[in-house]
């Protein structure tokens, strides 16, 4: 069915389709809609889950760690400091290997209070361990939602769906809602080997060693160094069955096909401007206002950032002159996250191209395509010329 | 009364004593409770009365280390061991998947310690009062973070000496935690003593007729944090009780009623509270007038029963 919704409506339509069972979450701006959305859904009964408003972010995910170790598809979602607020628990609902799913409407970090978007919530929990997804408009996000939860519920590790602010939280875009039936032939229901059982009891998250030591029943069980590289493991190999998923995904929905990272005039391009998220798509425009000046330029934006696909990004970025790096988001007292990571991934490279970092938009600044159309050209016209320190666009000091 | 009499007392009175109290053990022997512990004893009799059909929640404390080091467990139930501020969450979501799953009759059971109820803990178990959540939690309140190692806590009594109030005691009375609890007008509220083990079993068996959020509260002596000998638990334990410091009670449906041996002393002579501080190390650094205040406080308090 072809609809017109906003961003939050898809992301919420999304977990009624993959049939979440238990769905906590504290309203943040600009998340809010999403949450009044799925209780909307919920006391309307048409949709058969247990809707808990706690009184937190860091209770919401208790109760999502809570109902999945107990053997149900949970669901939360969250912005900005309500992130933070839970981050204790991301890692946590990672150590205990649940597929959750989370929804992030990105947005920037007090203080001082914002409520508008950036990507700096999100990126500052990169190393928890949680799969990060990005999506660039409202087809994908619900549809991201729904291959969130396959890819959860098949590699053990909890998913955030990331989507920027206000800017598709909260505008209103066209897009395909899948059947219930074709949702539910993708994503089987879930059914862990192990959950809390009385009839199969088992402690969980108990003290671990810092060494391996025996069961009871002589069997060596592992200490924690070695239940942190499987996770990462697992991560990694999350890469592969992303894109596995993704394609099953595309034969049955007939979208899909850029799981990792999207590339828009990326093969003939001298210079590829990077970024995350909706960006992506205000740079197209700007990519071809330059090639219609000559200029040999493309886009890529990075749709999982964890785990980093570093090859895909490689094999498009190795040879090129440029890699410009747009983001929304700053390692304070560095540079741009994705800029080193994108350097560190380049690092072998026979043929690494100059990369150049800009930071944009924090907070909720208005990016037009005149900086942008400016920022890009300078980098194209001398690319070896600009230094490695971030590069800020739109500052008024 | 001789012993004898008490039993038969109670058996007329339906309470559990030591003749029919039930055979089946949870906790597996030779767990990593220190010695004298009272946890040890509330944890073994408790799960006893919840039973198999149990689901336990529990944030860290010192039950998470006598639950035993991964891969070895001491508790026969399923057990989820969560973060130190989430125990009332945690639980909310145990119940919730039971409905989403629709399993039926699992009791769901937070256990946690003083400090991760009445301070770290208290707004998300707030929170599950609030909602009604359909959870047993129960709080072992040994007053004081003993497992990090004797600090003090909010249910840490005035004058004692913690690791974090080491000469001059805490200076601060210890907070009620119980009548939060019960001012969020929740069906059952209880307190108890690991002194008194079956009164506390009686107490969980009859949570478990209650639906709603039930929350039992129990003075748990400790012999490391407290300072006595580990052969005193339940000796310490009664006289917190029979000097009118910790009360034995029950608000069932907002009704308050003192139970147990607390119902006994109504209208009794009880020992002085300096019986029970001599008992202990922790309170060597009482001055006079501090013990003064406190007996006032404790016949204050007694004469409105």
């Amino acid at each position: 069915m072809h609809i017109i919704e906003s961003g939050n409506v898809a992301a919420a339509t999304g977990v009624k389709l993959s049939r979440a069972q238990v769905i906590a979450a504290y309203p943040i701006t600009p998340q809010t809609p999403l949450t009044e959305k799925l209780s909307e859904f919920v006391e309307s009964e048409e949709f058969d889950a247990q809707y808990i408003p706690v009184e937190s972010e860091h209770s919401a995910m208790a109760v999502c760690i809570a109902a999945s170790s107990a053997g149900a598809r949970a669901f939360t979602a969250t912005s900005a400091n309500g992130l933070l607020y839970m981050s204790e628990q991301l890692h946590w609902a990672v150590g205990a290997r649940l597929p959750l799913v989370m929804c992030v409407a990105n947005r920037g970090i007090g203080a001082p209070w914002t409520v508008w978007n950036d990507q700096q919530d999100t990126m500052s929990q990169r190393d928890a361990g949680w799969i990060q997804i990005y999506a660039n408009d409202h087809q994908q996000i619900i549809d991201s939602v729904i291959k969130a939860f396959r890819l959860a519920q098949t590699v053990s590790i909890p998913v955030m769906v990331c989507y920027d602010g206000y800017i598709l939280s909260h505008t209103y875009m066209p897009f395909e809602q899948p059947d219930q039936e074709q949702v539910d032939s993708f994503l089987p229901p879930f059914a862990p080997k192990n959950f809390l059982d009385p009839e199969n009891p088992g402690n969980f998250n108990t003290v671990t060693l810092p060494d391996v030591r025996p069961g009871v029943d002589g069997k060596i069980e592992p200490g924690y160094i070695e239940i942190r590289h499987n996770l990462h493991e697992d991560l990694r190999t999350a890469l592969d069955t992303y894109e596995e998923i993704d394609k099953e995904f595309e034969e049955q929905f007939g979208r899909g096909g850029n799981p990792l990272i999207e590339q828009y005039k990326c093969d003939d391009a001298e210079f590829v401007a990077v970024c995350i998220g909706s960006l992506s798509y205000q740079l197209r425009d700007v990519i071809d206002i330059m090639r219609d000046d000559g200029m040999k330029i493309g886009v890529m934006s990075v749709q999982m950032y964890r785990p980093f696909p570093d090859e895909a990004i490689v094999a498009v970025l190795a040879g090129k002159k440029c890699a410009i790096v747009l983001e929304k988001a700053l390692s304070y007292g560095n540079q741009g996250a994705l800029y080193g990571d994108i350097k560190s991934a380049l690092y072998n490279s026979d043929t690494k191209p100059h990369v150049h970092n800009y930071i944009l938009g924090l907070g909720g600044r208005e990016i037009k395509t005149q900086h942008l159309l400016d920022a890009l050209t300078e980098s194209c016209t001398s690319p070896d010329t600009i230094g490695d320190t971030p590069r800020w666009i739109g500052l008024k000091l | 009364m001789d012993r004898l009499k008490i039993i038969k007392k109670n058996i007329m009175e339906k309470k559990t004593t030591i003749l029919n109290l039930t055979e089946e053990e949870f906790v597996h022997s030779g767990n990593r409770a220190c010695s004298g512990c009272g946890l040890s004893i509330i944890y073994r009799i408790g799960l006893k009365a919840l039973g198999k059909n149990t689901i336990l929640v529990v944030p860290p404390s010192c039950l998470t280390v006598l639950q035993g080091l991964y891969p070895v467990a001491s508790t026969k139930l399923p057990c989820v061991n969560v973060t130190f501020a989430s125990t009332g969450a945690a639980a909310t979501g145990v119940r919730g998947a039971m409905k989403a799953l629709k399993k039926e009759n699992v009791n769901v059971v937070a256990w946690a310690g003083d400090g991760g109820t009445g301070d770290i803990g208290i707004q998300a178990l707030s929170g599950a009062c609030e909602r009604g959540e359909d959870i047993i939690y129960i709080c072992y309140d040994n007053e004081a973070y003993m497992n990090t190692g004797v600090q003090r806590s909010g249910t840490t009594p005035q004058g004692v000496l913690t690791t974090t109030t080491p000469i001059k005691g805490k200076l601060q009375e210890k907070k009620d935690v119980p009548s939060i609890i019960a001012a969020h007008g929740i069906g059952y509220v209880a307190t108890a003593s690991a002194a008194y083990p079956l009164d506390f079993y009686d107490k969980v068996k009859k949570a478990m007729t209650i639906s709603g959020p039930r929350y039992i509260h129990v003075h748990t002596p400790c012999p490391p944090g407290w300072s006595f000998d580990t052969r005193f638990t339940i000796k310490v334990g009664k006289l917190a009780v029979k000097s009118g410091l910790f009360d034995l009670y029950e608000i069932e449906d907002g009704e308050f009623q003192l139970t147990g041996e607390s119902k006994r002393l109504v209208g009794k002579e009880k020992p002085p509270v300096t019986d029970y501080f001599n008992s202990q190390g922790r309170f060597k650094s009482l001055d006079a007038e501090l013990v003064k205040t406190v007996q006032e406080r404790v016949d204050t308090k007694w004469a409105k029963y």
